[in-house]
């Protein structure tokens, strides 16, 4: 009596299991058909495979970024620098492609790091609510009422400027709006009934929150990560357009720019292109990003 | 409603609390030692120690920070290491500037981004929503301080119809003043704008879509009347929003600040830095920081105000 119990338990399990892998499939594929229907989401998708070509291979087409080049200063676009030359005679073609690396770094490796903090920190305090939920909510309180800028200028101050302490601080500055929306899924996940019957259960919370609760919200996440990207790449460009990240000769967007700033009046294109790139890449991370929502529809966001 | 204001204002207090041992140590953690930056050129061993002595340099930590927050809820800041002007003095002369730059900010954001927002979403998927949604996606893409360089490039350099940086205080001169603002308010308002078209939008189309708007339609209201319904309660969130992007606007105003040249906190920050010039970085910090909070605090109140299940729900919060 009691091992054929076991048995239809067990049974049962392995099948719900099996339905849910099988619902889980057919969801991805539902959902990537959905995102393909949507002309703009398409076109974003298109604009950050782009990026990131550039990005990885861009620099060892386009050649050295620091080169000089003393006869051709200031040069407008022609055959051989086919978006002309910086103040030193730097290929600004090379100089974009750099950029593109720096920026993919900065914008990928500051979500990385800000959801490698936030989700668990989210997790907890949605979770375990009360006390923890209290104390960490005050504190996350605090750095949210640093503006990312102001943050960013001290980390300059104390450890140097340098492209590291630009993405710590991009980091720290979304650290808050993770924590925010993955303990707003926690909450209500918590509810539901599969979380509760596993309280029940006597699963232990680490396992609750890392099986039942956390693959809940991948949607969530997948969201915010088209935002935290771009909102990274921005601040990148920001950051070292203030002097406070990528310090010359090495290239980045917000450099070029810092350097075209001097020549507004002689080559008004040299500011043209690197803005133009930033615009590009963050829309086309914005484009995917609403589609991303449209069809994923998180709650939060 | 009384007990909501006292809990926030409670959980407020504890925020700016923690904000300001962390701005007291994070200035402290800056290189340079600000007893031999005071001393002078080569100072010697006796007056670095005086001075030490001299500004309570010398004693523990804990015992610096309650002097200087002592100090601080009376109105004493210090004085700048450069000119020993009192800090205050120094941040009262520079915040009505920021304070002009981000509140013209706001407005412009708001009432651009508010009407765009109502615009799409009532008139859904016209030319006009197309238009919306390409301003918001426009304003949220596209780097402000780039707009900024290219603002200077078409309407300084080759127009010269505005000048390209520089400041005159709105007292001493309206119309210059007014004419120097243009740009940087334009520029730091445009993505406050886009955010709150897309907010506003999303939130509306939701309430015209919710029940009590069809209740309306179904008893005959007007178009009018049942946008003006949805519109309040979508209006409510654009408050948050608004009050979330803030610590965003203080940030890209030190990078309007710079790009324009504008003597502002974030200026003042910015070359605080560079000249070590640790009494005033870590008075106007403080005081961006405690601006940021009592307004989320303010905005928080607001929002409850206008929406009674977030007081009534506040105690889980």
């Amino acid at each position: 009596m009691n091992e054929t119990a076991v048995d239809e338990t067990g049974l049962a399990a392995g099948q719900a299991a099996g339905a849910e892998a099988a619902a889980l499939g057919t969801g991805w594929r539902r959902s990537l058909h959905r995102l393909l229907g949507r002309r703009m989401a398409v076109i974003g998708a298109v604009m950050v495979v782009v990026f990131l070509g550039v990005a990885l291979i861009g620099p060892y087409v386009a050649g050295s970024s620091t080169r000089l080049g003393l006869t051709d200063i200031l040069a407008g676009p022609s055959g051989a620098h086919w978006l002309g030359t910086d103040d030193l005679g730097r290929d600004v073609v090379a100089r974009i492609c750099n950029g593109a690396r720096v920026s993919l770094l900065a914008g990928v490796v500051s979500s990385a790091l800000a959801m490698a903090v936030g989700v668990p920190v989210g997790l907890a305090a949605g979770y375990f609510r009360g006390w923890t939920d209290s104390v960490l909510m005050r504190i996350n309180d605090v750095v949210l009422s640093f503006p990312y800028l102001i943050f960013a200028v001290g980390m300059a101050a104390i450890l140097g400027p340098s492209l590291h302490n630009v993405i710590i601080a991009l980091a720290v500055a979304e650290v808050p709006s993770v924590i925010r929306v993955v303990r707003g899924e926690t909450l209500v996940l918590r509810q539901q009934d599969f979380v509760q019957a596993a309280v029940a259960d006597g699963t232990r919370d680490l396992a609750i929150m890392w099986r039942s609760i956390l693959p809940n919200m991948t949607n969530t996440l997948i969201v915010k990560a088209t935002v935290a990207v771009p909102a990274g790449i921005l601040g990148e460009a920001a950051l070292s357009f203030l002097g406070l990240g990528v310090q010359p000769p090495q290239a980045s967007w917000g450099v070029m720019l810092t350097s075209a700033q001097q020549f507004l009046a002689q080559d008004p294109l040299l500011a043209v292109f690197p803005g133009v790139a930033i615009a590009l890449t963050t829309l086309g991370f914005n484009l995917l990003g609403d589609g991303l929502r449209d069809v994923l529809d998180p709650r939060e966001l | 409603m009384i007990e909501f204001i006292l809990r926030r204002t409670g959980a407020a207090v504890i925020t700016l609390f923690l904000a300001s041992i962390a701005v007291f140590l994070g200035v402290r953690a800056l290189p340079g030692d600000p007893a031999t930056v005071l001393a002078g050129e080569s100072p010697t061993p006796q007056v670095v120690a005086a001075i030490r002595k001299q500004f309570g340099l010398d004693q523990p930590l804990p015992v610096q920070y309650l002097h200087y927050m002592g100090q601080a809820l009376q109105g004493n800041l210090g004085s700048s290491t450069q000119d020993k002007a009192p800090v205050t003095q120094v941040l009262g002369e520079r915040l009505p500037v920021t304070l002009e730059l981000t509140f013209l900010a706001i407005l412009v954001g708001v009432l651009v981004g508010v009407l765009a927002g109502i615009v799409s979403a009532v008139r859904r998927g016209t030319a006009l929503d197309y238009a919306a949604n390409g301003f918001g996606l426009f304003g949220l893409s596209v780097p402000h301080f780039w707009l900024g360089l290219l603002g200077i490039v078409v309407f300084s350099v080759h127009w010269h119809i505005l000048p390209a940086s520089g400041f005159v205080g709105l007292a001493d001169d309206p119309v210059g003043n007014l004419e120097r603002m243009v740009m940087p308010v334009l520029v730091l308002g445009l993505g406050l704008a886009a955010v709150v078209m897309r907010q506003t939008r999303s939130s509306l189309l939701s309430q015209l879509g919710a029940d009590y708007v069809r209740t309306a339609r179904s008893k005959g209201l007007s178009r009018g009347q049942q946008i003006r319904h949805a519109l309040r309660n979508s209006l409510t969130t654009v408050t948050t929003v608004v009050g979330l992007q803030l610590a965003g606007l203080i940030s890209g105003a030190v990078i309007t600040e710079q790009i324009f040249v504008i003597p502002g906190f974030g200026k003042l920050i910015v070359d605080g830095v560079s000249s070590r010039n640790y009494p005033v970085i870590q008075g106007a910090v403080l005081v961006t920081v405690a601006g940021y909070v009592v307004i989320n605090l303010l905005v928080d109140v607001a929002y409850a105000y206008l929406d009674p299940r977030l007081r009534m729900a506040g105690g889980s919060q």
